[in-house]
C-alpha cells in the first residue's frame, strides 16, 4: 500500500516538472557537451555583465608608455599600438558580443514568428507575394546583403544588431511558416476556429504556445550566428565603429597593421569569439536535440519527417501532373 | 522531369524580377553620392565650373533621368548581357567580371573540395561509430570549424608562420599559363580557411544521415546477409547516406561567396569578393548592382540544379 502511493507521487512529480526543468535536467544528465557549452555561455554573460569590476583598466583608457607590450603579469594579453590594455578590452568585448548577439537573436525570432505565422496560417495570395520576396532575399549572400545595407543605414552597434536580425528574421521566417503549417491542419485549430476564435486569440492561445520548440531552437543558433557575423562585419568596417570594443573591429585596421610586430593584438580577440561562438552553438546543439529531436534528427533516431516531407513532395508532384 | 524543370525555370522569372528591383535600389539609396566622390578628384575648380562638371558627370553617368528610366535602361542592357560600366574606371563591368570571377570560382571549387575532403570521413567515422570517442572528438571539431571565425583564422596563418618561419603565403596571383602548379598550390591556403566553415555543417549532416541510413531494413538484412562491415558502409550505406550531403553540400554557395568576400581581401586575391567591397566604399552603383545580381543568378541556378541534380541521383523521386 505505501509502496502504491509512493510510486503515484513519484510519477506525479515526474509529469509536473515543466518542459523547461525537463529540458534542463535532461541537459545536464544526457548532454555533456551541451553541458559545456552552457557553462561556457554562462561564463561569457557574466564577463559581459561584470565588464566593470573584471577589467583591470578602461576599455578606451591609454597607459601611456606601454604601447605593443607583449603579454605580461600586469597586462595578460599585451598592449596595443595606442597602449591600451588587450585584457580590459577583450573583456568589455564579451558584453557588446553577448548584447549583440542576444538582442539580434530576439529581432530575429519576432520577426521570423510574425511573417511565418501570418504566411502560415492565413496563407492564400499573402502568403505567394510574400513567399516570393522571401525567396527573393534568400538569393543574395547574407554576408554582401548585410554590407549593403549597413553602408546605407551607417556604423553602429544598434544598425548592427537590427540588420542583422531583420537578415536573419526573413530566412528564418520559412522554418516557422513550415511548423504553423503542419500543426494547423491539426483538430484542435479547427475546434477553436469553429467556436469562433479571433484571429489574435487563435495565435496567441494555439499557435506560439506549439511552436515554441522550433522558435527556441531558431534563437540559441541565431545567436552563434549573429556574434559571428556582427564580428566578420566589424572587421570589414561595417559594423561596430572604434573604439568601442568588438572583438571583430579590434582584429581589423590596427590589429592587422601592427600584427608581425604583435601578434597579440590580433590573437586573443579572436580566440574569445571562438570560444564564445563555440559554447553558444554546442548549447544550441543541445538544447535543439532535446526540444525537437525530429527538427534534424540530431539524436539519430529514425526520422520519419523527413520520409514523409519525400512522400509529401512525390504526392503533390503526382498531383500536379 | 522536364515538366518539373521547365516549371521551375518559369518561376524563375517573377523572382529574378523582384531580385532586380531590390539589387537596383538597395545601392541607390545609399547616402553620398558618386559624384560627391569623384568630385574630390579634381579639388581645384571655381565652384561654377565644379557644378558644370557635377551635371556633367551626372549626365553622362545618366543619373539625372527618373529612377524608372534609369531601371528601363539597366534591365534592357542586362537583357542584351551587358552589366553597364563602372562609374568610377570607366571600365565595362562584365570585361571586369571576366577577369575576376574565374579566381572566385576556382577559390570556392578549391573551398568546396577541401571542406568536402574533412567532412566526408569524419562525419563518416562519426557516424559509424556513435558516442565513441571518435564520434565525440568528430563533433567537436565540427562545431569548432563553424564557429572559427575565418578572418581570424586567415590572419593567424598570415601572422604566426612569418614570425616562426619568417614565411608569409604567397599574396600575389600567379598567372595559370606561366606556372600551373604554382597557380593551383596558392590557392590551397585561402581555400582551406574558405572549406572550414562549410566542411563544419557537411560533417553533422554526414553524421547525421549515416545515423538514419544505418537504422534501415536494407542494412540490417545486409548484416544478416552476413556482409564484411566494409561493405554494408560502403556498398549500403554509404550511397544512400551521401545523396542529402551532396544537396547540403551544394546550398551552401551563398556561404561560400560570403566567406570569399573576406578571404580574397586577406590573401590579396583579385576576386569578385574584393572587387564588390571597393564597389561599396567607391559607391559604384553600376559595379555593385551588376555583382549583386550575377551572384544572385548563380546562387538561383545553382538551388535549381542542387534540385534536378536530386532527383537525378535518387530514383526514389520522381518529378
Amino acid at each position: 500500500m505505501s509502496l502504491e502511493t509512493t510510486t503515484t507521487i513519484r510519477t506525479k512529480s515526474k509529469k509536473s516538472r515543466s518542459l523547461l526543468q525537463d529540458v534542463f535536467i535532461r541537459l545536464i544528465t544526457q548532454k555533456p557537451l551541451g553541458l559545456v557549452g552552457g557553462i561556457i555561455v554562462l561564463i561569457m554573460l557574466l564577463t559581459g555583465i561584470f565588464a566593470n569590476f573584471l577589467a583591470p583598466h578602461s576599455y578606451s583608457e591609454y597607459i601611456s608608455g606601454q604601447f605593443l607590450k607583449p603579454p605580461s603579469i600586469n597586462y595578460p594579453m599585451g598592449t596595443d599600438n595606442v597602449g591600451r590594455d588587450i585584457f580590459s578590452r577583450v573583456i568589455y568585448g564579451a558584453r557588446v558580443s553577448m548584447i549583440v548577439g542576444l538582442s539580434g537573436a530576439f529581432i530575429d525570432v519576432m520577426i521570423a514568428a510574425f511573417i511565418g505565422i501570418l504566411c502560415g496560417y492565413i496563407g492564400g495570395k499573402l502568403d505567394l507575394i510574400v513567399q516570393r520576396f522571401v525567396d527573393a532575399f534568400m538569393c543574395f549572400p547574407a554576408l554582401m546583403l548585410v554590407i549593403t545595407v549597413m553602408s546605407i543605414v551607417g556604423n553602429g552597434m544598434t544598425q548592427i544588431t537590427v540588420v542583422l536580425g531583420i537578415v536573419w528574421g526573413i530566412g528564418g521566417s520559412r522554418i516557422v511558416r513550415g511548423a504553423v503549417i503542419s500543426i494547423k491542419e491539426n483538430v484542435y485549430i479547427e475546434a477553436a476556429r469553429s467556436i469562433g476564435a479571433s484571429l489574435l486569440k487563435m495565435i496567441t492561445r494555439h499557435l506560439l504556445p506549439n511552436i515554441m520548440a522550433p522558435l527556441i531552437v531558431l534563437f540559441t543558433i541565431a545567436v552563434g550566428g549573429i556574434i559571428l557575423a556582427e564580428a566578420s562585419m566589424s572587421f570589414l568596417g561595417y559594423g561596430i565603429p572604434p573604439p568601442t570594443p568588438s572583438w571583430g573591429g579590434m582584429l581589423s585596421g590596427n590589429g592587422r597593421y601592427y600584427m608581425q610586430l604583435a601578434w597579440w593584438m590580433a590573437f586573443w580577440p579572436g580566440l574569445a569569439l571562438t570560444t564564445a561562438v563555440f559554447g553558444v552553438n554546442m548549447l544550441g546543439d543541445a538544447l535543439r536535440d532535446l526540444f525537437d529531436p525530429r527538427l534534424r534528427g540530431g539524436l539519430g533516431r529514425f526520422n520519419l519527417s523527413k520520409v514523409n516531407k519525400i512522400k509529401n513532395k512525390i504526392d503533390n508532384l503526382n498531383r500536379n501532373k | 522531369m522536364r515538366q518539373y524543370a521547365i516549371r521551375r525555370l518559369l518561376l524563375l522569372i517573377p523572382t529574378m524580377l523582384l531580385v532586380s528591383i531590390i539589387v537596383f535600389l538597395m545601392i541607390r539609396l545609399i547616402p553620398g553620392d558618386v559624384i560627391d566622390l569623384i568630385m574630390r578628384q579634381n579639388m581645384f575648380q571655381t565652384q561654377h565650373n565644379r557644378e558644370v562638371t557635377q551635371e556633367a558627370i551626372r549626365h553622362r553617368l545618366g543619373l539625372d533621368q527618373p529612377m524608372l528610366v534609369q531601371y528601363g535602361k539597366w534591365m534592357w542592357a542586362l537583357f542584351h548581357g551587358d552589366l553597364g560600366t563602372s562609374m568610377w574606371t570607366d571600365r565595362p563591368v562584365t570585361e571586369e567580371l571576366r577577369n575576376r570571377l574565374p579566381i572566385s570560382i576556382e577559390l570556392g571549387l578549391i573551398g568546396i573540395i577541401i571542406g568536402l575532403l574533412i567532412a566526408l570521413p569524419v562525419g563518416i567515422i562519426s557516424g559509424i561509430r556513435q558516442d565513441s570517442a571518435a564520434d565525440y572528438i568528430g563533433r567537436i571539431f565540427a562545431i569548432l570549424c563553424i564557429a572559427v571565425p575565418n578572418f581570424w583564422i586567415a590572419t593567424m596563418v598570415i601572422v604566426f608562420p612569418s614570425i616562426w618561419f619568417h614565411w608569409t603565403p604567397n599574396l600575389q596571383v600567379i598567372p595559370f599559363s606561366s606556372n600551373p602548379m604554382g597557380h593551383i598550390v596558392q590557392f590551397i591556403i585561402p581555400g582551406t580557411v574558405l572549406g572550414m566553415a562549410l566542411s563544419g555543417y557537411t560533417m553533422r549532416m554526414t553524421r547525421t544521415m549515416m545515423l538514419e541510413t544505418l537504422r534501415q531494413d536494407y542494412i540490417r538484412t545486409a548484416w544478416s546477409k552476413g556482409l564484411s562491415e566494409r561493405m554494408v558502409i560502403t556498398r549500403h550505406a554509404l550511397k544512400n547516406a551521401l545523396i542529402p550531403v551532396v544537396s547540403i553540400a551544394a546550398l551552401q554557395v551563398p556561404i561560400l561567396i560570403g566567406g570569399e568576400v573576406i578571404i580574397e581581401q586577406i590573401f590579396s586575391l583579385p576576386g569578385i569578393g574584393r572587387y564588390f567591397l571597393d564597389a561599396i566604399s567607391n559607391r559604384d552603383y553600376a559595379v555593385v548592382s551588376g555583382i549583386n545580381i550575377v551572384v544572385a543568378l548563380i546562387i538561383v541556378l545553382n538551388n535549381l540544379g542542387t534540385d534536378l541534380l536530386y532527383g537525378l541521383i535518387d530514383p526514389r523521386i520522381k518529378y
